[in-house]
């Protein structure tokens, strides 16, 4: 469209005199200023987060990721369990929300009736837009005690002989964290793929229906190898989304470190909410370049998460989930 | 749905595929996949009614006028309300908008009008990363850079970490809908001897105006709800206050802070505030899908 256009700007130009085109190369450069002051605040927050977190780097290196302790008292810091934390509750909401997700935005295009599609669609987002404190409101006061009261004790009695369903029960801690997680990270993956699934030619499922293929056949062999790539960036998306979620974990996942292991039942925390419950007493020193560094270390893995599904969703061609993020 | 599967292959079709045990399985996996999917369904949207009711049960009692007027009592005492909350939050977006939307709704007509090549590649996929980013690292950026030097949390540190968050959401709507905008009408208006700024000011636009104020209205509403910037910038503030040099009161931050409290008044008032602000979201995006959805029938 640009290029095409670039032949009328140049009669114009010769059309204009040169105060018209000063006010062209004005507004341009006005624009670019713009942008580029935005592009400059993001230089300023990697700068600021990278400088602020230099002595817990220099004092701890590589040991601040696996260190167990986060003790303000001795002056000695780590995140391990945070980010044992982070990563438990974000994989447990993927293995839940993917095939969750994905099943729904499969069944909006291809077998929902056609009148009830787009207000499905349009509930599922509607999911997106509740704000996170909300999600964390309802686990908080309802899930957690719920889980605490009945669910609990009811996964240990039948599924008990699991690792992952052992010790007492707190109602908060990493499963309730991974339940709001599902929860909060499907609309995402339901909104990304359908958008995906799409942009599936009309033909090739009908290729397909023509040479007597099920409905499963036509999914498995027209829709999912065509969608698979645009799926997976949606699904990273979710992923760099549940990774840093703050205001739901910080509230249900219990706030307390304990032992590494397997055990859902444990509280821990997350390294967005080390940062959430730290901040306030960090004093200057060690201690807040070291809530800083949680932070930094958030931004790296969102960056890299967010980096790659990018990159794939581009690779469909499309700008799918611009405006759903 | 298996009803559907067997309406089309009626009993008499000479076509129907013979009975054997692989068409069996076939056929299985044809209905395990339609009702697999279709519970998917169910399952999200039985979540977001179970939410929403129960959000609804639990806070409609306790919406009254004091509700937006008074200030909260102090711990546990019956009454009072939730008035610098809904203050503050409506200066911190007020705020917020003053910084997201000149820089978002520049990157966007940066984007669809002049950038073209590596560059605005670059730019895009920046502001597209920029979206993905927790919340939270905006309130440290803020925190670190205003409040820790200023000494005092207050209510511009909130909106300028809030204002940052919606940058992308405008930049990204409003790139996408000036594109919609036909080539025709440029031309047209590039014919008549306009220039290429006052094409875009002029033109372009005002044609793009309702898809524009529909990001800006998206992302306005995005960062009313958010709650994780605020906590070590806007702080909260249980007195009504406009002075953004001081801490100041939000919506989410009163509901974080009161879900916690060991007082049930505190807890349904908490109630009562994520209904306000649930209420708020739902009309915008109900708004949003009205405008949108006669947006795209006045471009076609």
């Amino acid at each position: 469209m640009q290029q095409s256009l670039s032949g009328a700007r140049s009669v114009a130009r010769l059309l204009g005199g040169g105060s018209r085109r000063l006010s062209d190369t004005l507004f341009r450069g006005f624009t670019l200023l713009l942008v580029l002051v935005v592009v400059v605040v993001i230089a300023a927050l990697v700068w600021v987060l990278v400088s602020n977190s230099m002595p817990t780097i220099q004092t701890f290196g590589w040991s601040f990721l696996t260190n167990q302790a986060f003790d303000p008292v001795h002056n000695v810091f780590g995140v391990g369990p945070a980010i044992f934390g982070t990563l438990v509750t974000s994989a447990f909401a993927l293995l839940f929300a993917v095939p969750i997700g994905v099943g729904t935005a499969i069944f909006l295009v291809d077998f929902c009736p056609r009148p009830l599609q787009r207000p499905l669609a349009f509930i599922v987002e509607l999911l997106a837009a509740v704000p996170s404190i909300i999600y964390g409101l309802f686990g908080f006061l309802a899930l957690a005690p719920w889980l605490q009261s009945t669910g609990q004790p009811w996964l240990q009695k039948y599924l008990g002989f699991l690792p992952f369903f052992q010790g007492q029960f707190h109602g908060l801690g990493l499963l309730a964290a991974g339940m709001l997680l599902t929860i909060m990270v499907l609309p995402l993956i339901t909104s990304v793929s359908r958008e995906v699934i799409l942009t599936t030619p009309t033909e090739q499922r009908e290729a397909l229906l023509a040479l007597g293929a099920t409905r499963w056949e036509v999914i498995r062999h027209a829709v999912l190898p065509y969608a698979r790539i645009g799926i997976t960036g949606g699904v990273i998306l979710a992923l760099g989304r549940a990774l840093g979620e703050t205001m739901a974990v910080t509230l249900v996942i219990g706030n307390q470190a304990s032992p590494i292991s397997p055990s859902l039942f444990n509280t821990g925390y997350t390294l967005s909410s080390v940062i959430a419950n730290q901040f306030g007493e960090a004093t200057p020193g060690l201690f807040f370049s070291a809530v800083i560094e949680a932070g930094l270390l958030v931004f790296i893995i969102t960056l890299i998460t967010n980096i790659i599904a990018r990159l794939l969703i581009y690779r469909m061609g499309h700008h799918v989930g611009g405006l759903t993020t | 749905m298996s009803v559907l599967v067997e309406q089309q292959q009626p009993a008499a079709n000479p076509f129907q595929a013979p009975r054997t045990a692989h068409n069996a399985r076939r056929r299985a996996s044809s209905i395990a996949i339609v009702v697999l999917s279709g519970l998917s369904t169910a399952f999200a949207v039985a979540v977001l009614l179970y939410l929403l009711l129960y959000v609804l049960r639990a806070g409609i009692p306790y919406i009254n006028l004091d509700l937006f007027t008074k200030i909260p009592t102090p711990n546990g005492e019956p009454g009072g309300g939730l008035g610098p909350s809904i203050q503050g939050s409506l200066i911190l977006v007020g705020l917020a908008s003053l910084f997201g939307i000149p820089l978002g709704l520049s990157t966007g007509i940066y984007l669809s009008e002049f950038g073209r090549g590596a560059i605005a590649m670059g730019v895009r996929f920046l502001v597209d990363v920029l979206a993905g980013i927790p919340t939270i690292i905006f309130g440290l950026f803020a925190w670190i850079l205003i409040v820790v030097p200023q000494q005092s949390f207050s209510g511009l540190s909130g909106g300028v970490a809030l204002g940052i968050i919606m940058i992308p959401i405008v930049a990204r709507t409003s790139e996408e809908v000036l594109r919609l905008v036909p080539k025709e009408l440029r031309e047209a208006s590039l014919a008549l001897g306009a220039t290429e700024s006052r094409t875009i000011l002029r033109v372009v636009i005002p044609a793009a105006s309702s898809g524009i104020v529909t990001g800006v209205v998206l992302a306005m509403a995005r960062v009313a709800g958010e709650t994780a910037p605020l906590l070590m910038t806007a702080f909260g503030n249980p007195f009504f206050s406009a002075d953004i040099t001081r801490p100041i009161d939000a919506l989410p931050l009163r509901i974080f802070n009161f879900a916690e409290s060991p007082y049930q008044a505190q807890i349904n008032q908490a109630y009562a505030g994520s209904l306000v602000l649930i209420v708020l979201i739902l009309i915008t995006s109900f708004a949003i899908r009205w405008a949108t959805g006669g947006f795209k029938r006045s471009v076609r």
